[in-house]
């Protein structure tokens, strides 16, 4: 079996959020660029699939040279090439476009994306990706099983879990659940030195064309103080939130 | 001409999520001068539509729609769109939604945004507010297509009612196999629990409450205001509560009108998930606790003494106001 995981290279989830150039572009100044939480879920239930049903694992980003410390990293975690398509991430679709080219060049049986990246929240491109390349797909997938060319996938619904079943090629937009927290691997000495020996293609993009774009950021308003409730005067919180809050 | 509307529907009830998306289409149709149409799965009472803003319901029958399926509830509405030559579709942000507008996007070749919290800015370049970063900041986007997906965040926008004159017909998409490759084996949903999507009020505990045996009390609580239950990631991690129960930033995305934290500290990654909630409580024992500079209304307080009252206090407050 084949797989690919897509990795986005996302800001750490403690980074602060600024922007520069009249707030149209994101701050990278001193921001640690971290694999999506999402995707490493993914990348770790691939690696589970490698070691026990035999499988290869490739890893792809889109954008610029400074994403590949954290293709380096997801080599370290294991995966065996790393793929950099060279162009900058502009918008989802446009992603979804040359990853599209790089999973029909490479004949992948699973590709396994993230649910959406915490930068942009997009949760777009697995779905585009699939329908592209006429895969199935299933979203928020909290489980994965393959057999042969048939997988069953538990996908996390509101209010409770459905079991799915599709045939490969599969796409599917994973989370915490594929693997659980403990299972993540921090790569040892070992990995990350031989994750420097590993192949990273860099691949040209077939420039695709983008349907959307962010024109300007903003940060929300400043929010006012908390307004404190002593613990022994409860009847104060209730009325608060009746009848300022218009809550309950 | 109309914009398009995905009116979610379950067990033939229409969602809240249904309500709030119509009423936000008919703020783009009335920016763009045209009207709304209404795609509903299975449901009833269309006409319920009308009160908010719908004037015109595309309603589907079909047995084989009874259960959810992205591939073909995407099917159907690019249909639909191409009959009703929508240039605008509108969606909620609900797990189905948000499965099946990637899917829509390509069928109908439009740009999506998902996440908006407003009407457009602007029509031409059409261009909205939506959310990024994790509630940590807004992104103007603008979408060149020329059909347009909106997903809309919940709570967002709101109901708006605007009576009108509504009439449905019924509307038989074309259908085929590949509509169906993925099978749904199974579906487990407690159909007893409040979930933390739909949840007007969400209740959530985290590791100062010190097992998984004290969580008696958040859940009478959460019973008594007709909550969801939530939790913190490490209360999941550690098995304490189920990973459903988890949000956050890696976790699910919580826009309630009332957020209950208890014994939570209020790290980054909790805040950015739970931001989009209208008014938030603490509750916490220790006074520098980030969560203290995040919420509306605070309680510095040891949770064993604060939600024990508090719940007899409300259970008070309710008799009154029956
Ligand atoms: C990549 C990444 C992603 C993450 N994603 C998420 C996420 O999605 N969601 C999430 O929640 N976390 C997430 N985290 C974890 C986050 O950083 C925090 O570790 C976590 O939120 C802390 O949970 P907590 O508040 O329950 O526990 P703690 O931080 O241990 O806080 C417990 C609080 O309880 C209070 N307390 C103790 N005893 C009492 C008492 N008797 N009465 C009242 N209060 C009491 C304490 O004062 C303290 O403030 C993520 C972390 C990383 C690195």
């Amino acid at each position: 079996m084949k797989i690919l995981v897509c990795i986005s290279h996302v800001p750490d989830t403690t980074s602060k959020i600024n922007f520069t150039e009249g707030d149209s572009q994101f701050d990278k100044n001193g921001v640690q660029f971290v694999i999506n939480p999402n995707d490493e879920f993914g990348l770790t239930r691939a690696m589970w699939f490698k070691e026990k049903q035999g499988a290869s694992v490739d890893v792809v980003t889109v954008g610029e040279a400074d994403v590949e410390p954290t293709l380096r990293k997801a080599l370290a975690i294991g995966a065996d090439n790393a793929i950099r398509v060279n162009t900058p991430a502009t918008d989802s679709f446009q992603v979804a476009k040359e990853l599209a080219k790089v999973v029909e060049d490479g004949s992948y049986d699973l590709v396994i994306a993230g649910r959406e990246s915490i930068d942009y929240n997009g949760g777009m491109v697995p779905g585009m990706l699939a329908k592209l390349i006429k895969a199935n797909f299933i979203n928020t997938c909290v489980g994965l099983e393959i057999e042969g060319d048939k997988a069953t996938a538990t996908r996390e619904i509101d209010g409770g879990k459905e079991t799915l079943s599709a045939n490969l090629p599969l796409v599917i937009g994973g989370q915490k659940g594929l693997v659980e927290e403990s299972d993540l691997k921090i790569p040892n000495m070992r990995g990350i030195m031989m994750a420097r020996k590993k192949p990273l293609n860099v691949v040209d993009p077939v420039d695709a064309d983008k349907r959307s774009e962010a024109v300007k950021f903003e940060k929300p308003a400043p929010k006012g103080d908390v307004k404190l409730v002593d613990a022994d005067n409860l009847d104060e919180l209730i009325d608060l939130l009746h009848n300022d809050a218009k809550a309950i | 001409m109309s914009v398009l509307v995905y009116t979610e529907s379950e067990n033939g009830k229409f969602k809240k999520a249904a309500f709030e998306a119509a009423s936000y289409a008919k703020g783009i149709a009335d920016a763009l001068g045209s009207s709304v149409t209404a795609v509903s799965f299975n449901a009833e009472n269309t006409s319920e539509l009308g009160k908010y803003g719908v004037s015109k319901v595309l309603e589907i029958s079909n047995d084989k729609l009874s259960k959810f399926n992205a591939d073909a509830y995407a099917d159907a509405l690019s249909q639909a769109a191409k009959k009703e030559d929508a240039k605008v579709v509108v969606l909620s942000q609900t797990a189905n939604d948000k499965y099946l507008a990637p899917i829509l996007a390509v069928n109908l070749e439009a740009g999506y945004a998902p996440n908006v919290v407003a009407l457009p800015e602007s029509t031409d370049p059409f261009t909205v507010k939506r959310t990024a970063f994790t509630n940590k900041a807004f992104n103007m986007t603008s979408i060149s297509t020329d059909v347009k997906i909106v997903g809309l965040a919940k709570n967002a926008f709101g109901l708006k009612e605007n009576e009108t004159e509504v009439s449905s017909e019924a509307f038989e998409p074309s259908l085929d196999e590949s509509d169906f490759s993925i099978n749904v084996e199974s579906v487990d949903k407690a159909t007893n629990k409040i979930t933390i999507a739909d949840a007007e009020i969400v209740v959530s505990g985290g590791r100062g409450l010190k097992g998984p045996e004290n969580w008696e009390m958040i859940e009478e609580l959460a019973d008594v205001l007709g909550a969801a239950t939530a939790c913190s990631k490490p209360v999941s991690d550690m098995g304490w509560r189920p990973h459903s129960e988890h949000v956050g930033q890696t976790g699910k995305p919580v826009a309630a009108n009332l957020y209950i934290a208890v014994g939570i500290s209020g790290a980054i990654q909790h805040l950015a998930g739970i931001n989009a909630s209208k008014n938030k409580v603490v509750i916490n024992n220790d006074p520098e606790a980030p969560f203290f500079k995040a919420a509306d209304y605070g309680v510095v307080g040891d949770a064993f003494e604060v939600v024990p009252k508090l719940i007899e206090k409300l259970k008070e407050f309710k008799a009154n106001n029956a």
